[in-house]
């Protein structure tokens, strides 16, 4: 056994005592708190490719929602998208334990597929950009839906995934730090509010 | 009868329930010289791995709402535990026409793990409202009764706040408040503007050292439980000192099902459900405290029949189950330009409000009787699941503009929650469902509930305000509600805002009481309840406080009635 794995170990059993002990006042180890942390991601890595599998789409739907994904919330000047902030893998694994959302997500994709084969002859992911964009700026709207009544599922769809897409997203790093929130941390003193601008 | 596994020991009580009510009663009773067995029908809580503080919602698979999105609706993931609307295999209903829901927490400390920590004392016209406005009832005690023993629970929970003078809001034994934030600041201005009272709030969260307590490290997440217990929790203030003294037995896992009559007509025991072997067990003991929440503690005694009670234990009055009530509650928000402009900055603060809005029209006449206050919150809080659903809902759209968006509202919201008194009706209470049990075989209660005029004149007076303070802040009222329906005015759903208390309240009468005003029984002196159901009104202020105090008081008393020989 390498020298790696006696230390690892060593530091979960801290960790197992701390909590079974039930000391009110000790706080978990940082050190300990930290590799456990670590651990984890680095078994996350460890799998194929370092790549999520997705556990309820298909590959061609799981293909879908990530453009999907991408479109709703992009890649700026600022910060990374909605896919880099893991948003698919946050929204197929919540589907995956929750049959309502299987019904709404999955249907809404087969949906936008026989949308845009009617309308375009092919499936969402085979037409051009611009005909991508058409369809989505048809469902991002409720007032479509409105004058086109045969928009109904389509629009309640893309808020559903519009929700989700950006659950997933601000409550990743990425996401966290784009909107520049700062805190969850320790503090001796709480500073306040800095000088207040003009209202 | 020899499937019952029967513990021989004698203990001097029993205590049911280990939340805000039992967890003193324990300390108390304990520090006192009793003996006491506790029983919490949940597991023991481990804060070290049971508690989410300092955790990133992308610390957890689920980011905050739970196995296929489901704990949204028990306030999401990282909430301590352990506590929910609906509790598999252990049921509730409610009557045609009533929707009654029901929040419970089986978990040593029960709601104090998680709860809002609002520590406001009720004001002396509380316990005479009746005598001013005709309706309901006095209690059988006073402000002045109840004051030395705020004071001792304030000292020892530690509660920050100011001194203020307010007559709706008696100032207490206080920690200093943490500083203002943004949000405070903006809505001070905007109350000072329109004549509202607008002051340092006061939360059981400490901002110096107490009895070796850490102070609060402003990491804004009270809610998810405190590894430090910088905050106040039953689980990690009362029942640790309790445990010390050696006097305490903690039965976890015990689902208490009957009050035990002996021949003489006093309580001889407990008899539980022990959930891991699912066996029927028994303790006894001298006396038996109910601090398992107010309609927990009520479905117990209505569940404890006998030749003697043939209406459950304690109810000869009747009064078991009735007078319940929950706070009235109403909320909206607001966007604030103004915030727009803040750099960022840490907004985190302690886990709740730093300034609130106490009842502040008791100097006039209004549309509907007693008061509400006002918690507010906002601003730049941790992003979570759900952050921008109200700008999703009304930008729609999607792509680069929406990104641009949400960076832009990012922290400019202000929410407002009006907490009102209910009036006791006699449309409102529970009772056991002749037709239902739960999964231990205890008969569960049926709910009846129904708000009156009173209450949905207070929710749209609250409606009103919020408007009022959000323009007066140069913002943008955004909550739209109806005016009739079910919820008139946003007002919510009976249950709703967990500070259901009342069903088995103290007065002078014991014909229309179940406790004198020492939380004890008319009918069977060495029975006491310790929990919420006590109250006979349920002022503009969250109860928890109260119910301290009044278990201390009560404890104080059980254990000078032990010492004279009188229980």
């Amino acid at each position: 056994m390498s020298e790696h794995s006696v230390t690892r170990r060593d530091i979960l059993r801290t960790l197992a005592v701390s909590a079974v002990g039930g000391s009110v006042l000790q706080v978990i180890p940082a050190k300990a708190a930290e590799f456990a942390h670590q651990a984890v991601h680095n078994e996350k890595s460890a799998s194929p490719a370092g790549k999520y599998v997705p556990k309820y789409f298909p590959s061609h739907q799981y293909e879908m929602l990530i453009t999907l994904c991408d479109t709703i919330i992009p890649k700026d000047e600022k910060s990374g998208g909605a896919v880099e902030a893991g948003a698919p893998e946050f929204i197929d694994l919540l589907t995956s334990e929750n049959e309502e959302w299987q019904v709404a997500l999955g249907g809404g994709l087969q949906w936008l597929d026989s949308f845009c084969s009617d309308r375009y002859s092919n499936v969402f992911l085979d037409c051009t950009p611009a005909q991508r964009k058409e369809v989505l700026d048809l469902i991002a709207f409720r007032k479509n839906a409105k004058q086109d009544s045969s928009l109904n599922q389509g629009v309640a769809y893309f808020a559903f995934l519009r929700r989700l897409t950006c659950d997933g997203f601000y409550t990743s790093k990425i996401g966290i730090e784009d909107l520049q929130y700062i805190g969850n941390t320790a503090l001796r003193e709480f500073p306040g509010c800095p000088p207040l601008p003009e209202a | 009868m020899s499937q019952v596994i029967r513990s021989p020991k004698m203990y001097d009580v029993c205590v049911i329930g280990s939340g805000a009510g039992g967890g003193t009663a324990a300390k108390i009773l304990t520090e006192g010289g009793l003996s006491v067995a506790l029983l919490e029908a949940g597991p023991p809580v481990y804060p070290e791995k049971d508690f989410k503080m300092l955790m990133w919602p992308y610390e957890l698979p689920h980011r905050g709402i739970g196995v296929g999105g489901r704990a949204a609706e028990n306030f999401g993931e990282f909430l301590a535990p352990n506590g929910a609307w609906q509790i598999e295999g252990e049921p509730y209903t409610s009557a045609p026409g009533s929707n009654f829901q029901w929040f419970r927490s089986r978990i040593v400390g029960g709601r104090t793990n998680h709860w809002g920590r609002i520590a406001l004392r009720f004001a002396p016209i509380d316990f005479k409202s009746a005598t001013r406005d005709g309706l309901g009832d006095d209690w059988p005690i006073s402000y002045d009764d109840l004051s030395p023993y705020y004071d001792k629970v304030e000292s020892y929970i530690g509660v920050f706040g100011t001194h203020e003078n307010v007559s709706s809001a008696p100032d207490g034994m206080f920690l200093p408040p943490p500083k203002p934030r943004c949000t405070d600041l903006i809505v001070k201005k905007a109350c000072d503007k329109i004549g509202v009272i607008c002051i340092p709030s006061r939360l059981a969260i400490l901002t110096k050292s107490v009895n070796g307590r850490l102070p609060c490290h402003y990491c804004g997440q009270c809610g998810r439980g405190c590894v430090t217990a910088s905050n106040f929790s039953s689980s990690q203030v009362m029942i640790p000192p309790a445990m010390k003294t050696g006097q305490l037995t903690m039965i976890t896992g015990a689902m208490a099902r009957e009050v035990l009559l002996g021949k003489d007509g006093k309580a001889e025991g407990v008899s539980y459900i022990d959930k891991a072997t699912r066996t029927e067990k028994r303790v006894n003991a001298r006396a038996v405290v109910l601090s398992a929440s107010a309609c927990e503690s009520a479905r117990l005694l209505l569940n404890s029949k006998s030749a003697q009670f043939p209406n459950g234990l304690a109810n000869s009055s009747g009064a078991v189950g009735r007078y319940l009530t929950d706070s009235v509650g109403s909320d909206g928000w607001g966007i604030i330009p103004q915030l727009e402009k803040m750099p960022p900055h840490n907004h985190d603060g302690v886990g709740g409000m730093h300034m609130y809005i106490p009842w502040w029209k008791f100097d006039r006449k209004n549309d509907f009787p007693r008061g509400y206050h006002i918690e507010f919150g906002g601003g730049r809080d941790m992003p979570g699941v759900g952050e921008f659903n109200d700008l999703l809902h009304e930008e729609e759209g999607y792509g680069a503009t929406l990104k641009k968006r949400a960076r832009q509202t990012y922290g400019t919201g202000i929410g407002m929650a009006g907490r009102g008194e209910m009036i006791p009706n006699p449309d409102t209470y529970c009772e056991i469902d002749p037709n239902v049990v739960d999964k231990w075989g205890i008969p569960v209660l049926r709910f009846h509930f129904k708000w009156s005029e009173y209450e949905i004149r207070q929710a749209k007076d609250m409606q009103e305000t919020f408007r009022a303070i959000i323009e007066a802040a140069g913002g943008e009222y955004k909550t739209k509600t109806p005016l009739n329906g079910e919820r008139p005015f946003g007002i919510a759903e009976g249950g709703k805002i967990i500070h259901e208390v009342g069903t088995a309240r103290m007065g002078a009468d014991p014909k229309s009481s179940v406790l004198n005003g020492f939380c004890q029984a008319h009918d069977v002196k060495n029975v006491f309840v310790m929990d919420g159901a006590p109250l006979v009104t349920n002022p503009d202020k969250n109860p928890t406080l109260t119910i301290m105090a009044l278990a201390w008081r009560a404890s104080e008393y059980l254990l000078d009635e032990a010492k004279k020989g009188n229980l």
